[in-house]
């Protein structure tokens, strides 16, 4: 594509904007015609002459010219008409000002209801504060506006002030001592027109912009047709504008108030009749006010007025100038596919045929352009556009038969607009995007089905998951931006996040079990099992001697891993079931809780959440990313983690209602367990109710009882779960993925198996409810652990009716803060991101915004990338021991060579 | 602002860190090497207490050496103005 290079005009500045009100004059300065009748059209087709369509608001039919400026309708700005109101209209958005200025100001001079020496000193202060703090020049108007609004007597002419009561957003009273009276718009505006300009300032309104009687309407402008387009349905009929239809409102009840003036019309008729002019223009402005009629269609949709036209997520300002929309993107559900690369994403067929990327013909591409060409744009893959360069043409291959001869007539110089193939690099994005791994580049694989695919291994950055999740994905179109994306963007180079230095691509609950399974000692593979796993992982790998030769060959899990290792890798750590009963300090240890991996060989411990688990800082994935480069850590998830899949699909791992069985001995142990809570939790109350309770610091009987209920009761729930997991089968599925870090806790298991344990409420045990009891299953007053939320039931056996009520009210707490959390903590995200967006690490070390302002003057003031951290560390000496000892032979002395 | 001098002992104050106004000579060096305009660095007010106390003037430029968590010790500058920057 050849870039236009166009001159500039030197741009002007903007150095403020004031908003005001436009007073009667200009309105019928500015307006070219008074519009009279409701209507549009004529019966022939011919607009109306003063109807809300009069030529004189400019021209917007093809051809048509404009009476005004004489120009056609690509030149013709449009034009104002006006609308002479019959009797005056409140604007009621200005209500509360108008309100405002009514109450602080005199009911016959006009003039604000201070003394003239005061208004005078409050004026020379107003004066200088307006200059130079404008903003709290604001506030002391408002504060001049409420002590001049308690004045009950005129000190310029004696007048005695009624009150004014204002009923949102057009009705005003004022409450004489013979009653209330209505002011109406025709009062309200003589009342205004008295305010002197002097006094008028003083309330922080500058006359010169908006006098305050401009604040009551004579006369309405009416927008020119551009800003109201009708449209043509297929239908042929023509659609007006909402505004359009709520002007002609205004037309057909201003001439009717206008033709009962005229036919001296009994009072009441009039007064009716202005009263819905004044209704019907207050919702033109802003159809959602509360007490006023909405105007309608005749299917009883409200109209679309002003304000709607401005408020709100959809409105202009967000949803037109803060939110764009994009071309070349495309949106979807998401599903997984654990056989593609992390780098890849599938695009469905039909999605390809669309999205296209721009293609210079070359003499080297020629042969594939016409390949592209000649399947046209319904067949994958094909092309949509072609641009002959010489003829400066632009071909659209919807409309063409002999893609052949196009295809022949191909040319070097010519752009092909080529369909989405396997290959080319997209952006790939879930919202929320909270951080840069939000947006990723993918590479295209064009698969058929009608879901964008992606590795679960992406899971964590995008925190997305299958249960209807939908992405977005954008096509980068310049050479440019691809190169970019490949190189920047690409998920392997995301693999470790700058957040907080680890690797935030990783394996999750199957991966995590599969690991597991394959790496524990029990589990000894012939040929053909590892043939079968290996093969899944489709990489090229020389196998080694089993582990065991007889009876008959061997393989262990470990020995299949070590396959995929980088040859030098030393690494040790504890892995996650590195806990109770099977603690591993060092090596030293036969519970195969303690990783060793020594010049890539796994010689000890199993892998799991702790070894390949995503957002696990310091772990085997983490150190392979950081010191081997993302590339080899890629190929390694790419790889052994699909075995990792494959050893779960031999195996098997699943869930049994029998797994969260425990045997009536432990249920045995579990209530003697809790007796002994409850005997210990009476006694706390028994002293409690004598006053004898021991008192914690700073807390009162209350307080320092219900702590130590808590306390105790926490306690009771931790043991009953030790029960319980005592009696599970540590090779229950269940209690494997627990223990694994693939999914759930020990409390997950213990709420199953054992007891649900204390809810609570704000950290305190429940007491809502009833008035001096949570349910009324209880004794007015009760304090036993049954009555305040305590749970002894499981899930396995099933809850209580009120065991089940005290859970659902925890649960909705719960729902509530994350409901809170996500808003809140979204707020300050943008506000963080609005404020930091456009500071840079310069090439100094300092960082500066776009001003060249500096802000720091070393990044983090150390100057290190915490992408590339252990964890913050920039340096992890245990990490330099196992690297300079891979130079040596693993247990002292340098390797020997030869 | 209020009028009172600040106490002496907040500079022994384990919160505060050193401060120390830079010589013109110092200071026009700084600059050369950041290759920026003395606005273009950040801020400190001439009423902060430790400013007052160095006797500082709008213009200086001050040296304040903090001990950072993660790097050691970090040295930042700081322009005093007499009037604070608009947000
Ligand atoms: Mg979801
Ligand atoms: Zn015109
Ligand atoms: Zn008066």
């Amino acid at each position: 594509m050849v870039a236009r290079v166009e001159r500039f005009e030197e741009p002007f500045v903007i150095e403020k904007i004031v908003f005001g009100l436009l007073s009667p004059q200009e309105i019928r300065k500015l307006a070219k015609v008074t519009i009279i009748r409701p209507d549009v059209y004529e019966a022939d087709g011919s607009p109306v002459v003063g109807g809300l369509r009069d030529p004189h608001l400019g021209a917007i039919e093809p051809g048509e010219r404009c009476p005004v400026c004489g120009n056609t309708r690509e030149e013709c700005p449009g034009h104002f008409g006006k609308i002479e109101l019959a009797r005056p209209v409140l604007l009621p958005h200005l209500g509360d000002y108008i309100y405002m200025m009514l109450q602080s100001t005199c009911r016959r001079c006009g003039r604000l209801l201070l003394p003239q020496d005061r208004i005078e000193y409050l004026r020379r202060i107003y004066v200088r504060l307006k200059e130079k703090w404008p903003r709290l020049a604001e506030v002391m108007a408002n504060s001049i506006a409420k002590e001049a609004s308690d004045v009950t007597e005129c000190p310029h002419c004696g007048e005695r002030q009624f009150k004014v009561r204002y009923i949102r957003p057009i009705i005003f009273y004022e409450k004489r001592p013979e009653g209330e009276v209505r002011l109406t718009p025709i009062d309200i505006r003589d009342r205004l027109e008295r305010i002197p300009d002097d006094d008028v300032m003083l309330l922080g309104v500058d006359p010169k912009r908006a006098r305050p009687e401009w604040m009551v309407l004579t006369v309405l402008p009416v927008p020119p047709l551009a800003v109201r387009p009708s449209i043509t349905l297929e239908t042929g009929l023509r659609a007006e504008d909402d505004l359009t239809h709520a002007l002609a409102e205004i037309v057909r009840e201003n001439e009717k108030l206008k033709n009962f003036i005229q036919t001296n019309a009994p009072e009441t008729m009039i007064e009716d009749a202005w009263l819905t002019l004044q209704h019907v223009i207050a919702a033109y402005i802003d159809n959602e006010l509360p007490n006023i009629y909405q105007l309608t269609h005749r299917r009883r949709r409200p109209l679309k007025t002003l304000a709607q036209r401005l408020k709100g997520k959809e409105g202009r300002l967000r949803g037109n100038l803060s939110g764009k929309r994009v071309n070349f993107s495309a949106r979807t559900v998401i599903s997984p596919d654990p056989l593609i690369s992390i780098n890849e994403v599938g695009v469905p067929v039909e999605i390809a045929k669309i999205l296209t990327v721009q293609m210079v013909v070359t003499p080297y591409n020629i042969e594939e352009a016409r390949r592209y060409v000649l399947n046209g744009p319904f067949k994958w893959p094909g092309a949509t556009f072609v641009y002959k360069a010489r003829q400066g043409r632009k071909i659209d291959l919807r409309y063409q038969k002999n893609y052949k001869q196009l295809a022949e007539e191909l040319e070097p110089g010519d752009i092909v607009e080529r369909h989405l193939i396997n290959g080319d690099i997209v952006l790939f994005n879930r919202q929320p995007t909270l951080h840069r791994m939000s947006i990723m580049g993918h590479i295209v694989r064009v698969m058929p089905g009608k879901t964008f695919r992606i590795n679960l291994l992406v899971c964590p950055p995008y925190n997305a998951d299958f249960d209807g999740d939908e992405m977005n994905l954008h096509v980068p179109r310049l050479e440019e931006a691809r190169a970019e994306a490949r190189e920047l963007l690409l998920v392997e180079k995301h693999i470790l996040t700058p957040r907080y230095g680890g690797p935030i691509i990783g394996g999750r609950q199957d991966y995590i079990s599969g690991a597991y399974l394959l790496t524990i000692k029990t589990t000894l593979l012939t040929l053909e099992e590892v043939s079968r796993i290996i093969a899944r992982s489709e990489a090229p790998v020389d196998l080694m001697e089993p582990a065991i030769l007889r009876p008959k060959p061997l393989y262990t899990g470990k020995q299949i891993v070590s396959l995929f290792l980088p040859r030098d890798l030393n690494f040790r750590g504890k892995a996650k079931i590195n806990a109770g009963d099977l603690k591993c300090e060092n090596e030293n240890c036969m519970n195969d809780s303690f990783i060793v991996v020594e010049k890539g060989k796994l010689l000890m411990g199993v892998l799991d959440k702790n070894a390949i688990g995503a957002e696990q800082p310091n772990n085997l994935l983490h150190v392979i990313a950081l010191e081997y480069g993302e590339s080899k850590a890629r190929e390694f998830l790419d790889t052994i983690f699909r075995s990792f899949i494959r050893v779960l699909e031999v195996k098997g791992l699943s869930m049994a209602y029998s797994d969260i069985e425990i045997p009536k001995e432990a249920k045995d142990e579990i209530d003697r367990l809790t007796e002994e809570a409850r005997r210990e939790v009476e006694e706390l109350i028994d002293q409690y109710r004598r006053g004898t309770l021991e008192l914690i610091p700073g807390r009162t009987a209350e307080e320092s009882l219900e702590l130590k209920i808590i306390e105790r009761l926490q306690k009771l729930r931790t043991d009953a779960g030790n029960v319980a997991i005592k009696y599970l089968n540590p090779f229950n599925d269940v209690f494997i993925m627990a223990r694994t870090g693939a999914r759930g806790s020990d409390v997950n298991i213990t709420q199953m198996a054992a007891m649900l344990g204390q809810q609570t409420i704000r950290g305190r045990r429940i007491w809502r409810g009833f008035r001096t009891r949570t349910l009324s299953h209880f004794k007015p007053g009760e304090l036993s652990p049954e009555a305040r939320g305590f749970i002894k039931g499981n899930f396995r056996d099933g809850l209580r009716p009120s065991e089940l009520f005290f859970h659902a009210v925890a649960g909705r707490e719960g729902l509530v803060d994350t409901a809170v959390k996500t808003s809140q903590s979204g707020y300050m995200q943008r506000r963080l991101i609005n404020a930091l967006q456009d500071l840079v690490v310069s090439y100094d070390g300092t960082v500066r915004d776009s001003w060249g302002n500096i802000i720091q003057f070393k990044y983090g003031e150390d100057g290190v990338d915490p992408m590339r951290t252990y964890h913050g560390k920039p340096v992890e000496v245990s990490r330099v021991i196992d690297r300079i000892r891979s130079l040596r032979g693993s247990r002292g002395g340098w390797r020997q060579e030869g | 602002m209020s009028s009172g001098v600040p106490d002496r002992r907040i500079l022994e104050h384990e919160l505060v860190p050193e401060h120390r106004v830079l010589s013109f000579e110092e200071a026009i060096a700084l600059l050369r090497k950041l290759g920026v305009k003395p606005w273009q660095l950040p801020q400190i007010s001439l009423n902060d207490p430790v400013v007052r106390l160095l006797n500082a003037k709008p213009g200086d430029i001050i040296e304040i050496k903090r001990r950072s968590p993660t790097g050691g010790v970090h040295i930042a500058y700081r322009l005093v103005v007499a009037y604070e920057r608009r947000a």
